[in-house]
């Protein structure tokens, strides 16, 4: 599995991270290294082994269905690069 | 004033409460011991009005009785905490400018419990990095030197906090560790850094990297001082899923109790080709210490320890490309407008926003995520991270507690051309089977390396066992009765 140009095209634009053109054959060799370094992974049987995801051995907790915070338009707007009339602005996503 | 930065956590505490000192009067030393060493760059933010004004509100607390475990103690706070009012950036350019409007829920208890806040502390950019080197303001530097000329990494993430603790400019730290960013700075420093089980101190309010690993803890002085501080960060938090609702075990009683009749876990698999000699010899020293208080060493095997690092490299980058999806320019830090679209302005955000680290790993989790590599990468990942956590299930089954060294080396020079990522990331090796097997440990400085660098040695217990952890901490603190000054403390730039 070796990653190369188109590939970390691919990836740049799921990870909507723009890699200039220039840059792509670089950083497909860094992914390799790293890569070729986990595939040791494989030598391990694995076939029987349940995924783990979380140390914690508790199921997530549930809580009431009842609203205990909002009202802060202002805080939540305070940090935004651009905003108006109490929204985020965001270039045109329709035309 | 200058001997105040010599006392430790404990010992100010009692200063503070026979009323030989002030809350202020320490936290000016503090601030002006932070100004005197600021060549370190441990500090990436000083709140010295916020600080004084808390102290002056400790010293009104101590006169009236009404007087908390941490009351007075000047704090420094790794720049991963959201701290109310104060910015925040996990030292990344993407967060530049960005003051959050709630305080996490770990520093908000130790406000509670009286801590004085002395400013936010220099880490790797988003906690991804072990040497403190991909912060975006540069590293911190570690107050020990081996010939007094090159500097030093501190280590990291968690650099600025070593460094201040180390070098007199904060009586205590916060940290994070998702991979070692506590021990492993502790460690370089000559420390105490404690991570506690996964699930004891919540993360709400902290900077998220890899959620099923990241764990908040202490930076401090010596072992005392650490179970103190952990007491005021622990604890159940309805805003944390995975916060567990355990209760803290009696850590005073620990620090007094002996290891007598302990029995104390030696990994074979931590013997490493090309490891330090001292560290070597450190960790044999360590295993005598605890025999001689009355311990027995049982021989243990964790026969996956060897895939800890890429079973790491490959969950930690993938939770953190999903963590760091939030960084989009519209709601808060910084945004680059470029080309037409949403999209084009989102590309070009993180483009700019994002150093080189953690790019890479952005890539490399969206990668391992991604359709068809999914079960190869991170499913087998998951899977393999059962069996280092059945490792440890099954060693405390027949052992207390685990003694490793805490780093491969010691204190390395800043600035060495990193030209293979992976050669950085072995500096984790023995810190990182704890993270994925959420269990706690504790790097305790305990010698020096040839060149008169500080060494430390790991205990890890098993889950919510840190009373095991800081009984056999205190004894190898007490053996190893290690001292000394980095040449760059507060008092030494005085």
């Amino acid at each position: 599995m070796s990653v190369d140009k188109d590939t970390v095209k691919k990836i740049a634009r799921l990870a909507r991270l723009d890699v200039p053109e220039d840059r792509q054959e670089q950083i497909a060799g860094e992914l390799n290294a790293i890569l070729s370094w986990i595939e040791e992974l494989g030598e391990v049987d694995t076939s029987a082994v349940e995924p783990l995801a979380s140390v914690t051995g508790h199921s997530l907790p549930l809580r009431a269905d009842k609203v205990t915070d909002g009202n802060k338009v202002d805080d939540i707007l305070a940090n935004a690069p651009e905003q108006a009339s109490g929204f985020f602005v965001v270039p045109k996503v329709v035309e | 004033m200058e001997n105040y930065l010599n006392l430790t956590a404990t010992q100010a505490r009692t200063a503070l409460q026979k009323k030989e000192i002030s809350a202020t009067e320490l936290t000016q030393a503090y601030i002006a011991a932070a100004e005197a060493t600021k060549s370190l760059n441990n500090y990436v933010c000083m709140t010295a009005d916020k600080a004084l004004e808390m102290a002056a509100n400790s010293d009104k607390r101590i006169a009236d009785g009404s007087a908390g475990s941490l009351e007075g103690l000047p704090i420094g706070v790794k720049d991963l905490f959201c701290t109310a009012g104060v910015e925040t950036t996990a030292c990344s350019a993407i967060l530049k400018g960005f003051v959050p409007a709630y305080e996490s829920t770990v520093t908000s208890q130790l406000w509670r419990d009286g801590a004085v806040m002395l400013g936010k502390l220099n880490c790797d950019e988003f906690a991804m990095g072990s040497a403190n080197e991909t912060s975006v303001f540069g590293p911190a530097v570690n107050p020990w030197s081996a010939n007094g000329e090159v500097d030093l990494a501190a280590g990291g993430s968690s650099g600025g906090s070593a460094s201040s603790v180390a070098a007199g400019s904060a009586l205590m730290a916060t940290g994070t560790d998702t991979g070692g960013s506590i021990r492993q700075p502790a460690a370089f420093c000559g420390v105490v850094g404690m991570k506690p089980t996964y699930g004891r101190c919540s993360r709400w309010g902290i900077v998220a990297f890899a959620s099923s690993l990241d764990q908040a803890g202490p930076f401090t002085r010596d072992v005392a001082d650490s179970a103190l501080m952990f007491a005021s960060m622990a604890g159940h938090d309805a805003k944390d899923s995975t916060s567990a609702d355990a209760v803290l075990p009696d850590l005073q009683t620990a620090l007094q109790a002996s290891v007598k009749g302990m029995k104390i876990g030696i990994p074979k698999e931590y013997v490493m080709d090309g490891m330090d000699e001292a560290i070597t010899a450190l960790w044999q020293q360590g295993q005598e210490w605890l025999v001689e208080a009355g311990a027995e060493l049982v021989p243990i095997s964790l026969p996956h320890t060897r895939y800890a690092l890429p079973t790491y490299y490959i969950i930690a980058p993938a939770e953190a490309s999903s963590n760091l999806a939030r960084y989009d320019g519209v709601r808060y830090g910084a945004r680059v407008e470029a080309g037409q679209s949403l999209d084009d302005m989102y590309e070009a955000t993180r483009a700019a926003g994002f150093g080189d680290e953690v790019q890479r790993r952005i890539m490399i989790g969206t990668y391992a995520l991604s359709a068809g590599y999914y079960d190869a990468y991170y499913l087998k990942a998951q899977q393999v991270r059962r069996l280092i956590k059945n490792d440890f299930d099954e060693a405390f089954d027949k052992v207390d507690a685990i003694l490793t060294p805490a780093t491969p080396s010691a204190a390395f020079p800043l600035g060495v051309k990193q030209d293979d990522p992976i050669t950085m990331y072995l500096n984790d090796v023995f810190t990182v089977p704890a993270n994925l097997a959420g269990i706690p440990g504790i790097s305790v400085p305990a010698g020096f390396s040839q060149t008169g660098l500080p060494l430390g040695l790991q205990v890890l217990s098993g889950a919510f066992r840190e009373d095991t952890l800081y009984k056999v901490a205190a004894c190898l603190e007490k053996q190893a009765g290690f001292t000394g000054q980095p040449p760059r403390h507060a008092l030494a730039a005085g």
